[in-house]
């Protein structure tokens, strides 16, 4: 099969607008004719799903959540880019598109990264017309801040809370929709298969979590934007139920999975402080904005922090990169980081950790303006580790955030099944091999709000459906296949917890496939997940009743699919012999220790194909840069 | 900070289903750092009920870090423990002493009913959003953003009502079981905001019918939300979703 991903053709500028105009419309009257079933209600779902109401269609949201405002994108802080130039820094739309293409190690489409700058603005309008509270100035317009990888002010923020605030705003939409009947809504329903009919995706199977019954849903396309995998690390930022499933089962039911190794480490999470810990917590980047990073000069120095006077210090990140300092763009902030620390300059008790320092903030601008700025941060901060970050530098390590990789999508957003479209952080598109901040939530919102509402219409427009009841012989089968793999996973009755041997996996991840990766060791890996993945199935421990609300269960269908991704992390990892973004291969790195791409033999998107358990085949996507001629990506 | 280990004795609500009886079972946590969570406490007791091959404890948790409001207990007597300002899942075990002895219970509301132990169904919060909790607006006809200013002020406040993560503790702490704190932050958030004034009778009035009719008890102020909202949303929020509401009814009586 050739991966087509009908860029359309003409001058970038154009593509989108040009775009729309050749699709195909349904017309107000037969929308009311199509069902789409959107999972998920992270930005990407819940804009989507609004958006698609409000068009007319009928939708079908599932959720795993007990309610749609949970989902995960709740916990973004910093905020979320767009090219609106309010601070009159020389922003634009191509700088916006050139330096997220940039920052993604050139391992993005153009096309698709244009068309995100492009509708960037409309989501600010479109937010703050639905009541987003973003910080604003004294005049009572919109403030902006920095962030890493730009060197101008173009992220709007909420506080520490812009997702949650930017989701609200979503979920409010969808909540409308749901009061107007055009939205029907169902939590607490984890998806667990696809239907695919003709090749068509026509619908899912998803499990009750209250009942543990399965029910199925029918409809003319289904949407997924089930977020993120950092959780195959075990320890991530992400939240404990975020995972792979929905992706993962569509990926073997015949969606290639793009890029699966390229995931971001950030560098400004809390260190790993006792041994019980159940996940990392991210202090948002916006605090490199007036945070100074440093180590002392002197190796193993465990002086207090404040007793190490300003000669002793290091501010490695801005003798390194003078151009952007603190505010280098996230994998290379994070490998800096592990260099200080694997070279012995590291902090704190375990000696893996930098200082995140406020001080000189304070004195410039007072604590009450740092107080405005971070002040819910501080807290969170002070929750969690006991220590003041008024008085106190912040302690800081690097932890898994971010998957860019995910299902392959064409520029329709639509996956390799027909039918079934990829939205959010589910799908590969944007962000190459790193994301830059801020611009995670902007795609999303891009996504649900202003492309997938368009590209869908032209598939429903142009496909013959034959009408499929959820008697259908595919949904009987689906639905036995699912309700064989809990019984199989209930049946086992071995010796280990769901927890501990998730714990392991993240182990293997996080030395092998993790912040920097080697031959060596990605073999050693895929030969570990493999034994731990056996283990999983022989001796995994599940207690409880599968027809009841039984979390155990739910971990453990999860992690099994962790545990048959994990390799293909790993062993497109290996496939991958150069160094971008957030894929750092230590036999491919410059002199002076930064990443060493190869763009004569790798610059195309690795999307997979499913055989089988542990076997894969590999199409590649070249990428063509018309615009942007890739450079040797300088921070300095 | 330098780290402990703890003992502890925890009393914790179980309960099969909705219509089960529920009763306190005492289980032990042994050797908990002070450095963890109080949820990383349950996750060890967990483990170790799983590995013995009993039925955990089911509580609901996610982010872990105070922002989604899925998590919520009742610690001790009172909803997301004995710290104030925070969710449970940022309560830490540096709180406790050694041989403490905890109770741990499930928020209590006739409006939320017990699905499973300590997990209880919080939808009808989703009900009041979906009856008028949102400002009607279809994706592609906003304005100019910056065409709309708002006062600096309005902002500020319009955003500390919206950081309401509606967990229902002040539903939970409340003697009424009144839903008022949640309902006027929404409220508020959108009466402080130019975007938010075309709505704002009808809006105020669909969501007090809704909130009356899912089962919420009347408010008397008592206060008793406010201590316990780990977002320390205001109750003056409240009077102002009280002005609100009867402007509204004044205005519909004269518009009919
Ligand atoms: C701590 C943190 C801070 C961040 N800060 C920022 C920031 O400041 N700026 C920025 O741009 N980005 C930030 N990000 C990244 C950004 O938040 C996420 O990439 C983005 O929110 C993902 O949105 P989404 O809609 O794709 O998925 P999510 O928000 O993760 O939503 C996933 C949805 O899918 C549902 N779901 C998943 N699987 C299933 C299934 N099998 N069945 C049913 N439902 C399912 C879930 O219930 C949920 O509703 C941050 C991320 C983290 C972890
Ligand atoms: S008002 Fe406070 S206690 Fe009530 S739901 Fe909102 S955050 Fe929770
Ligand atoms: S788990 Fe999200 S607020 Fe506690």
């Amino acid at each position: 099969m050739a991966l087509e991903s009908k860029i359309p053709s003409g001058p970038i500028q154009e593509k989108w607008t040009n775009h729309k105009f050749n699709l195909k419309l349904v017309s107000p009257a037969n929308k009311r004719k199509f069902e789409i079933i959107v999972v998920g209600t992270g930005l990407a779902g819940a804009s989507a799903a609004a958006s698609l109401a409000e068009l007319g269609y009928n939708v079908t949201v599932l959720t795993f959540h007990d309610s749609p405002r949970r989902a995960h994108s709740i916990a973004a802080q910093g905020g979320i880019n767009a090219a609106k130039n309010y601070p009159n820094d020389g922003d634009s739309i191509y700088r916006l598109f050139y330096d997220t293409l940039k920052g993604g190690d050139y391992r993005a489409r153009e096309a698709n990264v244009y068309r995100l700058a492009e509708v960037s603005n409309n989501i600010i309008d479109q937010c703050v017309a639905q009541g987003v509270p973003f910080a604003r100035e004294y005049g009572g317009l919109l403030d902006n801040r920095s962030f890493g990888g730009a060197q101008l002010s173009r992220t709007f923020y909420a506080r520490g809370q812009t997702g949650q605030q930017l989701l609200l705003g979503a979920y409010s939409a969808l909540s409308r929709q749901v009061g107007l009947g055009k939205i029907k809504l169902y939590t607490r329903r984890e998806m667990l298969g696809l239907v695919v009919i003709d090749g068509m995706a026509r619908g899912v199977v998803a499990r009750n979590l209250i009942t543990g019954e399965l029910e199925r849903y029918s409809g003319h396309a289904v949407v997924l934007a089930t977020g993120g995998y950092s959780r195959v690390f075990y320890l991530s930022t992400n939240a404990m139920n975020c995972n792979a499933t929905a992706i993962w089962r569509a990926h073997k039911k015949g969606a290639f999975f793009g890029n699966p190794c390229f995931t971001q480490i950030h560098p400004t999470c809390l260190p790993l402080h006792h041994d019980q810990q159940s996940k990392l917590t991210l202090m948002s980047e916006s605090l490199r904005n007036d945070g100074r990073v440093w180590v002392p000069k002197q190796k193993g120095d465990k002086r207090p922090p404040n007793q190490i006077p300003e000669s002793e210090r290091d501010y490695y990140l801005e003798r390194i990169y003078p151009a952007y300092g603190n505010l280098t763009p996230r994998d290379i902030a994070s490998r800096a980081a592990k260099r200080m620390c694997d070279e012995g300059y590291g902090v704190g008790e375990t000696g893996q950790a930098v200082y995140l320092d406020f001080s000189d903030a304070i004195q410039r601008l007072g604590r009450k303006v740092i107080e405005e700025r971070y002040g819910n941060l501080f807290q969170m901060y002070e929750m969690i580790t006991g220590d003041n970050p008024y008085e106190v530098p912040m302690k800081i390590y690097p932890a898994p955030h971010y998957t860019m990789g995910g299902l392959w999508v064409d520029y329709n957003l639509m996956s390799t099944i027909p039918g079934l479209y990829v939205i959010g952080e589910a799908n590969f598109s944007d962000h190459g091999a790193n994301r830059l901040g801020a611009s995670a939530l902007m795609q999303g919102l891009a996504d649900g709000y202003f492309i997938l509402p368009y590209t869908i219409g032209d598939y429903l427009a142009s496909q013959k459906f034959i009408p499929v009841k959820t008697d259908h012989e595919e949904f009987v089968k689906e639905e036995n296949a699912q309700r064989d793999l809990i019984k199989r996973l209930k049946s086992i009755n071995g010796k280990r917890t769901v927890d501990d041997i998730h714990r392991e996996l993240g182990r293997i991840m996080w030395n092998y496939v993790g912040m920097s990766r080697n031959a060596e060791g990605l073999q050693k890996a895929i030969q570990m997940i493999r034994e731990i993945r056996e283990e999983f199935w022989r001796n995994v421990k599940i207690p409880g009743n599968d027809m009841d609300l039984n979390q155990t269960l739910e971990r453990a269908g999860r992690l099994a699919d962790f545990l048959e991704l994990g390799e293909l992390m790993a062993i497109d990892a290996l496939h991958r012999n150069e160094s971008c973004g957030g894929h750092f291969r230590e036999e491919y790195q410059t002199e002076d220790g930064e990443a060493k791409r190869d763009d004569e033999n790798y610059a195309y998107v690795a999307a997979w194909e499913f055989k089988d358990v542990g076997d894969w085949v590999l199409h590649k996507e070249p990428l063509v840069f018309e615009y942007v001629k890739p450079s040797t990506r300088s921070y300095k | 900070m330098s780290s402990k280990k703890l003992n502890l004795t925890l009393k914790v609500w179980r309960q099969a289903g909705p219509d089960a009886k529920g009763e306190f079972k005492t289980y032990y946590a042994k050797n908990i750092s002070t450095d963890a969570s109080f949820l990383e406490m349950l996750d060890i007791v967990n483990e170790e009920l799983e590995a013995k091959g009993e039925e955990p404890i089911v509580y609901e948790h996610d982010c872990r870090e105070g922002i989604c409001g899925t998590c919520g207990m009742v610690i001790n007597g009172r909803p997301h423990g004995p710290l104030q300002g925070i969710t449970t899942c940022q309560l830490h075990m540096r709180h406790f002493k050694d041989g403490d002895v905890i109770y741990i219970e499930p928020f209590r509301a006739k409006a939320f009913p017990v699905i499973k132990d300590l997990v209880v169904d919080r939808s009808a919060f989703d009900k009041i959003i979906q009856a008028g909790g949102f400002i009607s607006v279809n994706t592609g006809s906003a304005p100019e953003a910056n065409s709309i200013p708002v006062k600096r002020e309005n902002a500020e406040l319009a955003m500390d009502a919206a950081a309401c993560i509606g967990c229902g503790a002040c539903v939970a702490a409340c003697p009424n079981a009144s839903a008022m704190l949640f309902v006027s932050a929404k409220v508020s958030q959108f009466a402080l905001l130019p975007q938010g004034l075309p709505e704002r009778e009808i809006r105020v009035q669909k969501m007090v019918a809704k909130m009356d009719e899912l089962g919420f008890g009347n408010c008397s102020n008592i206060g008793a939300c406010e201590a316990e909202c780990p977002k320390e949303i205001k109750i003056t929020n409240i009077a102002r979703l009280n002005r609100e509401f009867y402007r509204a009814r004044f205005l519909s009586n004269v518009e009919d």
